[in-house]
């Protein structure tokens, strides 16, 4: 199926034969590895086993603008789910990346990557208000809900963020969304990094309605949102030049020069951390908390370098077959989540092996 | 009443050996953090949750996490149930002790120990003040946005484990939105970092999944919270209503506009002349209902917000719109909103508060409900809610004195709290399930749901022994509880046998 036909697809609604196949595979303890829109099969580690297609479940549940929430199907394409939101000039603030237009909600959920507001918005866990999730045993289970405060049971929900599938098949979710900002402003400013860090450092600290910071390598890109008179008075303040408002869609898409490296490290520290040596050309995103680095340069020099820095290293892009992506985790916290994975998972069927081995 | 633990409902652990257990604490604390005799353990017998009261084995304030680690340790090789502390203001009897346990307070944690205006984040014991947090950081304006309106005292290690809200989270979040890392003990006495310095941690997000546990996974002893920049400037409008249903068409409206208010709250007619009389806010005492909305940001664009608000609340049927006067005016407006539990002892002897959230959509039809509930049960309703994000504050009024009443108050709160499920809703917006709502868990969540909340506690605590009969249900007391329920066409929990 090409991604035009898949976005002509029908509202459908399969979790009768989700679960099916869910069931069959853990009986026979056969691997399954869920695909939506398949544009992120390259992040994280490989999984074998079965196609479990999720994106013929899909269409938009409920959307009531003053609710401030959308809950869709997992296969329900992000740019579907964008355009309406836009259509009532609302957003998801967490502005998730996408890698082509066959992207799919449940997978935007399930990687849990996150576009350049992070450190002002949020991440995508921060605005998941509720799944429906099939388990190992091809239940359908329903954590969290459709509102925003609800401290009911366990935040189970939010565990299926960034768990990359290895939890659950996410069949439907709640996210909570935003009005889109009145103004939005895009500034560009000659500072190499250092003086860019600096004076991000500065202003954080004051109540600017910056809603974006990110430096390509040359140049530091600033972006104030929010109402009128904020922002305008912030763009004075700050002077710089006009930047161009689609280098927003091209840091947070990974459709930068640096991109096209064969290999991609993510460094996520705190903001104000001095990394050393990157050893390879770099675009810091999140005002610096998220730093991209194109290198060749052994694992252990870059986990050495953002663990220094107080953070952790994902080998985002370009890993072996046999290479370690996600940061190793403490024996204590790795066996932990072999015990998480077994509560979801106990015969181990979903992408095994995708976020760590074993898991 | 749900402070007697039922053994056939309940966890149960065997007896164990007091004086073993006190002789093998005496070895990790000082002198002055063990308590066993009962005058002294008195002050830990409830919590903000008055109605229920149970005493534990005996009380231990540990000062050091290794203290924490080796008290937990001794709990676990023992069988003994633990119930960790913090301030005690919760109110969902999340900290009412268990029989035999051990009453674990977090009060001697009570240090900042670091404050790092940069990278806008502080990192403190879990025993710190919620509002001593703000009061620290704000002289490099600088604030830790959740403010429960019990912040005064309520500790931020309880604010985690409950995942505490406030009257600004509309626009900044809940606890969990607002911390980055969190240093925990678990029962086997592992000390665990959750989170970390930086925005996310590798693996599953398990801050997301400790905060909000109600201490059934772990032993909170340190957390990193995040700062944000204190506005420039805040105002606040106050809008009274003829009628209750019009503060609610508002409350959609003013969201439905693409605003954001920083607060955004209703108190009903019983409830504003409450806080009125106990605080002297200048609220409006005709009116059916007050809508409280505050804006910040820009001068500018908090005037040109504020006059929309206004415009929208004279449209809903307002009778009167007013803006504070000035910082004073506005700072007593939240008083009264703030203070409106304490007040409501002034109208009765005793007051329960109901936590329920539900779709703003639904909150004209939930009101008409609660009134003909209340009516039902000859209990009166005051009506305090967080109205912005749907998170109702029911306060039943009732007097313990009179037979009868207590349950009463108990059976209307269940009702309401299963009215707020059935309208698409939850239980508890952000006082917790604790003790409190247990029973009302089966409305909400399947036998399965259940059984894989069981299982992530066990992820943690094989035992079962970190605040037992708490937030999560044993399937025996859904049985017998959610017999009555009918869930999605089904009964909710079918193959178990009724008690």
């Amino acid at each position: 199926m090409t991604p035009a036909q898949r976005s002509e697809a029908p509202d459908a609604e399969i979790t009768d034969a989700l679960a099916e196949q869910v069931r069959a595979a853990s009986a026979e303890h056969r691997g399954l590895r869920i695909v939506g829109g398949d544009t992120k099969g390259w992040y994280g580690r490989g999984t074998d086993g079965e196609r479990l297609e999720v994106s013929a479940h899909r269409g938009v549940i409920d959307y009531d603008p003053c609710e401030l929430v959308v809950t869709a199907r997992a296969g329900t394409p992000l740019a579907q789910i964008e355009a309406l939101l836009a259509a009532n000039s609302q957003t998801l603030a967490f502005e998730p990346p996408s890698f082509g237009p066959a992207s799919t909600i449940g997978g935007v959920v399930a990687a849990g990557l996150t576009g350049p507001a992070r450190p002002f918005a949020g991440a995508a866990r921060d605005h998941l208000l509720g799944v429906r999730v099939l388990d190992g045993r091809g239940r359908a289970l329903r954590f969290g809900g459709t509102v925003f405060k609800n401290v009911a049971g366990f935040d189970a929900f939010r565990l299926m963020c960034g768990a990359m599938g290895t939890l659950g098949v996410i069949l439907d979710v709640s996210i909570r969304v935003t009005p889109a900002p009145a103004e939005s402003r895009t500034l560009t400013f000659d500072l190499d990094w250092p003086a860019s860090q600096t004076m991000l450092t500065r202003i954080l600290r004051k109540p600017y309605p910056v809603d974006g910071a990110f430096h390509d390598g040359a140049q530091l890109h600033l972006r104030l949102s929010g109402p009128a008179d904020g922002v305008r008075a912030a763009e004075r303040e700050f002077g710089g030049l006009a930047g161009d408002p689609r280098a927003w869609r091209a840091v947070r898409d990974m459709n930068l020069p640096l991109f096209g490296a064969p290999r991609i490290w993510r460094l996520s520290v705190p903001q104000t951390a001095r990394l050393g040596d990157l050893t390879g050309p770099a675009v810091f995103d999140w005002a610096g908390s998220q730093c991209w680095v194109a290198t060749d340069a052994p694992a252990e020099t870059m986990r050495r370098l953002a663990t220094t820095a107080g953070g952790h290293a994902t080998l985002f892009r370009g890993a072996g077959p046999d290479e370690e992506v996600f940061a190793p985790l403490p024996i204590q916290l790795l066996d932990l989540h072999k015990r998480l994975k077994a509560v979801f998972d106990p015969a181990g069927v979903f992408n095994p092996g995708r976020l760590y081995e074993g898991l | 009443m749900l402070d007697q633990f039922d053994p056939l409902l309940d966890p149960t652990f065997a007896t164990g050996d007091r004086d073993r257990l006190i002789a093998r604490l005496r070895d990790i604390v000082p002198l002055r953090g063990l308590i066993t005799q009962i005058e002294g353990m008195r002050v830990y017998e409830t919590d903000g949750l008055a109605a229920y009261r149970g005493l534990p084995s005996v009380v231990v304030l540990p000062e050091t996490t290794a203290q924490v680690s080796a008290v937990l340790k001794v709990c676990a090789e023992l069988g003994t149930p633990v119930v960790a502390r913090g301030a005690g203001t919760g109110l969902s009897g999340g900290a009412l002790p268990f029989p035999g346990s051990v009453l674990l307070s977090l009060a001697r944690f009570n240090r900042i120990l670091a404050i790092d205006p940069d990278a806008r984040t502080a990192r403190v014991q879990p025993g710190v003040r919620n509002l001593a947090i703000s009061e620290a950081t704000a002289a490099h304006g600088l604030f830790y946005a959740p403010d429960p309106s019990s912040q005064i005292a309520c500790s931020i290690g309880g604010n985690v484990a409950e995942n505490a809200g406030g009257v600004h989270c509309l626009k900044y979040g809940l606890t969990v939105h607002n911390i980055q890392r969190l240093e925990i003990v678990t029962i086997a006495g592992e000390v665990l970092e959750i989170g970390g310095d930086a925005l996310d941690a590798p693996g599953y997000d398990l801050l997301a999944l400790l905060t909000g546990s109600e201490g059934l996974l772990g032993v909170i002893t340190e957390v990193t919270v995040k700062l944000l920049p204190t506005p420039v400037h805040a105002q606040v409008l106050l809008a009274a209503f003829p009628e209750v249903t019009h503060a609610g068409d508002a409350v959609a409206e003013i969201i439905g506009a693409g605003i954001i208010p920083a607060g955004l709250e209703m108190m009903d007619h019983l409830a504003l002349n409450a806080a009125e009389s106990h605080v002297h806010a200048g609220y409006p005492i005709d009116a059916a209902a007050i809508l409280l909305c505050e804006i910040d940001g820009a001068a500018e664009d908090v005037e040109a917000d504020l006059v929309r608000v206004g415009e929208i609340c004279r449209r809903a049927g307002a009778s009167e719109v007013r803006w504070a006067r000035d910082e004073t005016e506005r700072r007593r407006f939240w008083a009264g909103r703030k203070g409106a539990f304490p007040a409501m002892g002034r109208m009765a002897p005793d007051y329960y508060c109901i936590d329920g959230t539900i779709p703003r959509r639904r909150l004209a039809e939930v009101l008409t409900e609660i009134t003909q509930l209340s009516e039902r049960y000859g209990l009166p309703v005051a009506n305090v809610f967080h109205a912005g994000d749907g998170n109702l504050h029911p306060l039943i009024l009732y007097d313990a004195a009179l037979p009868g009443q207590m349950e009463a108050a108990e059976a209307l709160g269940g009702k309401i709290l299963e009215l707020c499920v059935a309208v698409g809703g939850t239980i508890t917006g952000e006082h917790g399930v604790g003790r409190e709502k247990i029973n009302q868990m089966c409305v909400q969540f399947t036998q399965a749901e259940i059984e894989t909340f069981a299982a992530l506690k066990a992820a943690f605590d094989p035992a079962g022994l970190l605040n037992p009969g708490k937030a999560i249900p044993t399937l025996a007391r859904c049985a017998e509880f959610g017999g009555m329920h009918v869930h999605e066409g089904q009964l909710t929990f079918p193959d178990l046998e009724r008690l």
